[in-house]
């Protein structure tokens, strides 16, 4: 049984190099970005993530919304547990999954067999099971004789097949995306698109940050809305869409 | 609270020694990344600490009249284990810094770093250490059973390193102008140990506190000792032991305030 409990969690770094009284000045009105203030020290301080209080159970599938810089990434940092809150708890129960940024750790001069193992250990995947995967992923890949040739000498495409495939064998019980993965040529794209939806379906939570009205509409039950940092709105999807994509539309009818 | 963090800390180190395939498969990846498409291969990393050997050996050796057959195996056997043990310290210094693309986006436990580190330059020691035979067959240096002895010595030493790299790794973090600082400290420890000179150049009064108090010397002899031939003294035991418990304590509680910094530092 997979939980996420967050209770009044707050993500704020401390810019060690920032010239404080400048900042200060221009602290009002900004588009984008958390918040930029000054903590108690006088050291000048970017809260990321403020106060947020949710709960997040088995089945749910929450879609983040928010404009750029809102924190949508770095909740679903805080939700992978690279970040631990910096004030206010957050308890996450459940193996965890992440497919946010799937190229990490690869070295482009080892072939992409090594690569599917680094990646594999990196994910925290145990040599056995890479050993009873490997050459599933290699036929998923399609990518025959260049398995073992240098990753230098890939393509993007045939790259960004093969970290797919390896990150694609995971089956976690909390599953993040920053955007839906879409992988490949016409050819690849429709096992992808099966593979990632085979993932998605047997994940007990999944979260998603995204920009497309569709895709949320598509895979959400729930939505969050971050505000520089801060829970907006947040309810079924239908609600919070509507609001979310009707205040935008009007801010650029406005301008 | 405080109880608390350091059982985190002390759960993320043994979550860490969980994940050692993870740690080998990047230890080596490193070592490799450095000598492929080169002519020599792993070849050049034992050329390289062999050439300068030779020289310090011949130029210092006649400089302070010491004796080939006693100076030059200490001497291989000083520089070859000093590498190892400064580029570990150096090397931990920056240990998080380098690894802060993995660390800011997977949760993997962050000791997983320090022992990477620790690793490839076990691996880079096990290269150097092909010196030491031919030196001890040049100079017709005998191998006594002792020997094995360096290998309890070795993982003592190792011991000790992994918390000070755990130490610094953290320092180093927050603290960006320290790693330059440690360095310039390892720099004059390396003079202050005898490595490039014999313990018995010392005059006694100057030795107890040369030697004594200076705790590199201890972790080098419980290592050296035995390559050479004869068991490291008791005091030397005592010392690395008395270090590696102290240090850990330390480790520990600093490790448990900080861990969950880390990532905000990086």
């Amino acid at each position: 049984m997979a939980l996420i409990e967050f209770e009044n969690a707050t993500v704020e770094f401390a810019i060690y190099n920032a010239t404080g009284r400048s900042l200060k000045k221009q602290l009002l009105q900004v588009a984008t970005g958390g918040q930029i203030g000054s903590d108690d020290r006088g050291r000048v301080v970017v809260r990321a993530l403020e106060n947020l209080t949710f709960t997040l159970r088995d089945g749910d599938r929450v879609g983040l919304l928010g404009h750029n810089g809102a924190g949508k990434s770095t909740l679903l940092r805080m939700l992978s547990g690279v970040y631990e809150p910096s004030a206010g708890s957050a308890r996450i129960q459940g193996k965890v999954g992440s497919l946010i940024d799937i190229s990490l750790g690869i070295d482009h001069e080892a072939t992409g067999r090594e690569n599917i193992y680094t990646r594999g250990a990196l994910l925290g995947i145990t040599r056995a099971s890479m050993k009873q995967h490997i050459d599933e992923i290699i036929e998923f890949s399609e990518l025959g004789g260049f398995i073992d040739m240098p990753l230098r000498t890939y393509s993007t495409g045939m790259h960004m097949r093969l970290v797919f495939a390896v990150s694609t064998i995971l089956r976690p019980e909390i599953l993040l995306m920053d955007e839906w993965l879409s992988v490949g040529d016409e050819g690849f794209k429709h096992r992808a698109e099966a593979r990632l939806a085979s993932m998605v379906e047997a994940t007990k939570i999944l979260v998603l940050a995204s920009h497309s009205r569709e895709l949320i509409m598509n895979t959400c039950n729930r939505v969050i809305w971050l505000e520089h940092g801060k829970i907006r709105m947040m309810g079924d999807t239908r609600t919070v869409t509507d609001a979310y994509f009707g205040v935008v539309s009007h801010a650029l009818h406005a301008a | 609270m405080l109880k608390y963090s350091t059982v985190a800390a002390m759960s993320d180190i043994a979550a860490a020694t969980r994940r050692m395939p993870l740690v080998g498969i990047l230890g080596w990846q490193d070592v490799r990344q450095r000598y492929r498409r080169s002519a020599l291969g792993p070849l050049w990393l034992t050329v390289s600490m062999g050439v300068m050997i030779a020289t310090i050996g011949i130029v210092f050796g006649s400089l302070f009249h010491s004796p080939m057959t006693e100076f030059l195996p200490s001497l291989a056997s000083g520089i070859i284990l000093w590498g190892f043990i400064s580029t570990v310290i150096n090397e931990g210094c920056v240990s998080f810094i380098a690894s802060d693309a993995i660390i800011r986006q997977l949760p993997i436990p962050l000791f997983v770093h320090v022992l990477r580190m620790t690793w490839r330059n076990v691996i880079i020691l096990g290269h150097n250490l092909v010196i030491l035979p031919i030196v001890f067959i040049a100079v017709g240096k005998a191998v006594h059973p002792i020997i094995f002895v360096s290998v309890v010595g070795f993982a003592l030493l190792v011991v000790n390193l992994l918390w000070i790299a755990l130490i610094l790794g953290v320092a180093c973090a927050r603290f960006r102008d320290l790693p330059q600082m440690v360095g310039s400290v390892l720099q004059v420890v390396f003079y202050l140990t005898p490595i490039m000179w014999l313990p018995k150049s010392l005059p006694a009064n100057v030795s107890a506190y040369l030697l004594d108090l200076n705790p590199a010397y201890h972790l080098l002899e419980i290592v050296r000792a035995p390559l050479l031939g004869h068991a490291p003294s008791a005091m030397n035991w005592a010392a690395s032991g008395l270090l590696s418990a102290v240090g850990w304590a330390v480790a520990l509680l600093f490790y448990g305030r900080f861990r969950p910094r880390i990532a905000y530092w990086l």
